[in-house]
């Protein structure tokens, strides 16, 4: 009996539990909803906004400064799910996210041609560069990419790769490709199935190259004296990113009035000309590069 | 060893500063901890006590897929909670992926078995003699379940102990679940990966001391409240 007492009580108290967590998300979504209510003297309803972005946005900071900027003038919570191109590009087609942001032009034409997104534009660029040890070992400091990556595939020097389906794997697997090798047949070709951050410090720590967006690299420079920029502004190399809407037809939680919010304010001349400031005070160049339509 | 240093020596900069997002971070995190591990025990003893007492068939088989739940990795656990709460799912009306309740969740999957279990264990260890003197004695069901819950107090708070340890060690499922938003599903273990892949490893080693400080701090309580000198 008491057993059963126990469970029953302990159900209850769960129940409770539970309601007083929503209860309490609740309450916060009302303060913020009046924080947004005063900010714009309206009776907006604060909603969430799924965007799925790369890691290099989140990475580089980006996304910490333009986000609250955003927040700020419209009114919805951003919720950013920072992942690889891959997997931003498959939450769009589940219906997962509400908004993407990436970098793989060719993957992403294929969401759009199946109508899986819309309201396509470009925002910003920056450009792809190896990394390799300052010592240059593979000797392919200033080559043009497709020999320099010929170079690395028939030398013993490491490359790593993300390994994760992203957009900068994407972009590396590409130029194997133009090359005609496939470059897990090189023992020394390590696959992290990691962020950039990550993948940037393994290769650092085995001293071998690696493919990255600038705007990474320039962020964590400082933690890698040994490493060198081995090659950069080859036209192959350039680093796109697009934001998309979600077709909201795929399922009724898809906040599309967000989504086009978001889209709106990131193209907007002035949100693209903070993009081209951001870190150039401090990495002394900009991490990207305004480049709407 | 000057990372270790300039780490701890940021932490207490953190702190000091009053940066109200390490703040908010620690807090979030705590919250949402003690809330599953608080969940994990009110469901996990009661049904430890049953399994552990009573004999009914099939208990054996139930038994091995507890202490099966007991490694159950935290990934998988995160994979699992995804599928269910993901939009397509079928709790997926709930919009309740990339929320702190389903961290919690994750947190109270990956730590029930190990109340339940240690519990069950505790309760199977109790002398079947002393339960029949207990009975002689005349007492009501509801003192016999208050002298066999003080002579298991230690090893009920072992398992709250273990099953705490879990829950605040968890970061596989609450990046998974959680997203790891500001603001919102941000908590240490999933701030310390980002930063670690931001490269910022003074502010990951910083974030490592405060968390390690929060778990000392509640393992403290526990163990002192485990250790308290038996009244029957």
């Amino acid at each position: 009996m008491n057993f059963k007492r126990l469970l029953s009580t302990s159900l209850i108290a769960f129940l409770l539990l539970f309601l007083a967590a929503c209860g309490n998300t609740d309450s916060n979504k009302t303060k913020e909803a009046e924080k947004a209510t005063a900010a714009t003297e309206e009776q907006v309803e604060v909603t969430d906004l799924i965007l799925a972005t790369t890691t290099s946005t989140q990475d580089s900071g980006l996304l910490d400064e333009l986000i609250p900027m955003f927040e700020e003038n419209f009114p919805y919570k951003v919720k950013t799910v920072a992942v690889g191109t891959g997997q931003a590009l498959e939450m769009g087609v589940n219906g997962e996210a509400d908004v993407l942001l990436t970098h793989a032009p060719a993957s992403e034409q294929e969401l759009v041609d199946n109508g899986d997104v819309q309201n396509y534009k470009r925002v910003m660029y920056n450009d792809f560069i190896i990394v390799g040890p300052k010592a240059d070992p593979a000797g392919v400091k200033g080559l043009a990419i497709n020999e320099a990556f010929q170079k690395l595939f028939d030398s013993s020097a490491v490359f790593a790769s993300r390994g994760d389906d992203s957009g900068t794997h994407k972009k590396e697997l590409e130029i194997w490709k133009s090359i005609n090798v496939t470059p897990t047949e090189n023992a020394s070709y390590l696959e992290t199935g990691q962020g950039m951050g990550n993948t940037l410090q393994v290769a650092a720590e085995k001293q071998g190259y690696v493919l990255t967006d600038r705007a990474t690299y320039l962020a964590q420079k400082a933690n890698y004296p040994d490493m060198d920029i081995a090659i950069e502004g080859d036209d192959a190399l350039l680093n796109i990113y697009h934001v998309m809407e979600v077709d909201p037809a795929k399922n009724e939680q898809i906040n599309n009035d967000g989504a086009k919010a978001f889209v709106e304010f990131i193209v907007d001349e002035d949100t693209q000309n903070f993009i081209e400031e951001f870190g150039k005070e401090e990495y002394g160049e900009s991490l990207f590069y305004k480049y709407t339509e | 060893m000057d990372l270790l240093l300039n780490g701890l020596r940021r932490a207490m900069e953190m702190l000091a500063s009053g940066d109200p997002e390490i703040y908010e971070i620690t807090w979030r995190t705590l919250r949402i901890s003690l809330t599953a591990i608080l969940i994990s025990t009110l469901i996990g003893i009661p049904l430890g006590i049953l399994f552990g007492l009573t004999k009914f068939p099939g208990r054996k088989l139930l038994l091995v897929f507890i202490n099966i739940g007991m490694g159950l990795p935290p990934v998988v656990a995160g994979l699992w909670i995804t599928i269910f709460l993901w939009r397509a799912g079928p709790l997926g009306h709930l919009s309740l992926l990339y929320t702190p309740i389903a961290i919690v969740m994750a947190q109270v999957l990956v730590s029930l078995p190990i109340l339940i279990g240690l519990t069950s264990s505790a309760f199977q260890e109790i002398d079947e003699k002393m339960l029949m003197q207990i009975r002689a004695l005349g007492a009501t069901k509801l003192q016999m379940l208050k002298i066999l819950l003080l002579e298991t107090k230690v090893a009920i708070l072992a398992a709250v102990i273990a099953g705490f340890g879990r829950v605040i060690a968890e970061v596989g499922a609450a990046m998974m679940v959680g997203g790891n938003i500001r603001g919102d599903t941000r908590i240490l273990t999933t701030s310390i990966v980002m930063e670690v892949s931001k490269g910022n490893f003074d502010v990951a080693f910083a974030l490592s001391f405060i968390i390690m400080t929060l778990a000392f701090i509640v393992t403290f309580c526990l163990t002192f409240l485990q250790q308290r000198s038996r009244k029957i």
